[in-house]
């Protein structure tokens, strides 16, 4: 008998966890209400015509104060990201952590041997430019595209190996869909041409410390000028 | 006392198959090794078995996630995720413009609040290679694309204009079972991004490309089959917050072997 309940629990908790993990505590309430205001305030609970006027009730969304970001970051800032990061410490951040300073980043792999060098050049180079003084309000991130090879361990050594081992420097380590998404919002391009080998993208791209692209650099050993301006207008 | 538990097992057995070897509104697929028009440097690549939705995802299916969703709705997604024509064929947040129809696929919609729709269903959305692999059969072989005709057929869809407006499944379903591959709207892709191809067609096989990194691997394997042609350039093109008329998706779930 026992045997038989266990296996009804497994059964039931299976079907339990199928069903859609939605965000329950900002239930939808539509409420429809006349444009022209013929009735007031008043609000109907289901679309159609206005009693007066006759125009096309309009849905007013109640729910949308609730859910707007509560942390005065902007629509378009990389920290509503909610995914999780494994630095090169082994530390588990959301890109939320690191507001307040201007962002630097890059996305790359560690066993590349073609462009990611010139790439990580051009990152030492950009921070080479900067006055010292400025460099605790600058943040330098690179994102490995490959997730599976490039560990928290190996993003250190990386880091050593490349004199890239200060606090301006940070490496993550995400999920495959993570850096998909990531890639989306710098519209970079990268896709695994061999179990070793990706072909991708070069672009810098510059966040201000509220998190927003400001400035993108494409192309490899381009000019750093503009990207330079571009962080010094961000730093006090 | 272990017959009744054995039995029970095997009742389970059967409701287990019932419920889950084929999910709902979804067909298997089996997997295999194919040529794309553009794989890895080996060319080939390796599909997975997995499921795929039958149907692209309607505007009724996006009505009830919305719903349940708040935060995709066309006053609350954010910027960072869509562009402003997302969710331009709907009057309000859960209202359709009257000359939509809810059988119609869910278009202007970014590659983000598809990304959302389909883990929500516990499932994701196709990488390319699997949208490719599905999408090469017709009705009755799995890979139709040595058939000059089905290429024609294709290519006379992508020039009929408004075929988002029309309703799913009034194609012939291919030799899976699915239907509107071809024939209603383009289809988001997990990887999108993953096609190397920028505007200037130059650049793209350009070795040195400063651009690109190991682009030179990067060569059309077929360039007879123009219609997937097509299809990589779009997908070339599109950013992840574009939301397009034309552009819709559906999901796919791994199988587990």
């Amino acid at each position: 008998m026992k045997a038989l309940k266990f296996i009804l629990i497994l059964f039931t908790s299976g079907l339990l966890l199928q069903s859609c993990k939605s965000d329950k505590n900002t239930e939808v309430s539509q409420v429809f209400k006349c444009p022209m205001a013929c009735e007031g305030d008043k609000t109907y609970s289901t679309s159609g015509n206005c009693a007066v006027c006759k125009m096309d009730l309009v849905a007013i969304n109640e729910t949308a104060k609730i859910i707007k970001n509560d942390d005065n970051i902007s629509e378009e800032s990389i920290f509503n990201l909610t995914s999780k990061w494994q630095t090169e410490e082994n530390k588990t951040i959301e890109l939320k952590a690191l507001k307040g300073k201007t962002l630097v980043m890059v996305m790359i792999y560690t066993s590349c041997k073609a462009a990611c060098p010139r790439l990580v050049a051009d990152m030492r180079n950009i921070e080479a430019q900067l006055p010292p003084e400025k460099i605790k309000d600058i943040q330098f991130v690179l994102i490995s595209i490959d997730p599976l090879t490039d560990t928290p361990k190996r993003l250190k050594s990386f880091a050593i190996e490349n004199i890239m081992d200060g606090e301006q420097w940070m490496f993550l380590q995400g999920t495959e869909s993570s850096v998909r998404e990531f890639a989306n919002v710098l519209s970079m391009k990268y896709k695994q041409i061999s179990p070793i080998d990706f072909s991708h993208s070069n672009i810098i791209s510059v966040f201000n410390p509220a998190g927003e692209l400001i400035h993108q650099q494409e192309g490899l050993g381009v000019d750093n000028k503009e990207t330079i301006e571009t962080i010094l207008k961000t730093v006090h | 006392m272990k017959n009744l538990t054995f039995r029970f097992l095997l009742v389970l057995l059967v409701v287990q198959t019932l419920a889950h070897s084929q999910s709902k509104g979804m067909v298997f697929i089996e997997g295999s090794r194919y040529i794309p028009l553009y794989g890895r440097d080996s060319t080939v690549v390796e599909v997975k078995n997995f499921e795929m939705d039958i149907y692209p995802v309607t505007n009724l299916e996006y009505l009830n996630f919305l719903k349940e969703n708040p935060k995709w709705q066309k006053s609350n997604i954010l910027k960072l995720f869509s562009d402003k024509s997302y969710l331009a064929n709907w009057n309000s947040n859960l209202e359709l413009k009257p000359t939509e129809n809810l059988n119609s696929p869910a278009t202007y919609i970014s590659w983000y609040a598809a990304k959302a729709y389909c883990e929500c269903q516990g499932k994701r959305l196709p990488t390319v290679d699997e949208w490719e692999y599905a999408a090469m059969a017709d009705e009755t072989t799995r890979d139709a694309r040595v058939k000059p005709s089905f290429n024609k057929k294709i290519l006379a869809w992508y020039e009929a204009p408004h075929s988002n407006e029309d309703t799913i499944g009034l194609h012939p379903k291919n030799v899976w079972g699915v239907y509107d591959l071809h024939g209603l709207v383009w289809e988001w892709t997990l990887d999108f991004n993953s096609v190397l191809i920028t505007g200037e067609s130059r650049k793209d096989v350009d070795k040195d490309s400063n651009l690109f990194c190991g682009s030179a691997s990067l060569n059309a394997t077929d360039l007879m089959n123009y219609a997937a042609f097509m299809r990589y350039a779009i997908r070339g093109s599109l950013k992840a917050k574009y939301a397009m008329k034309n552009l819709g998706f559906r999901c796919v779930k791994p199988v587990k072997n």
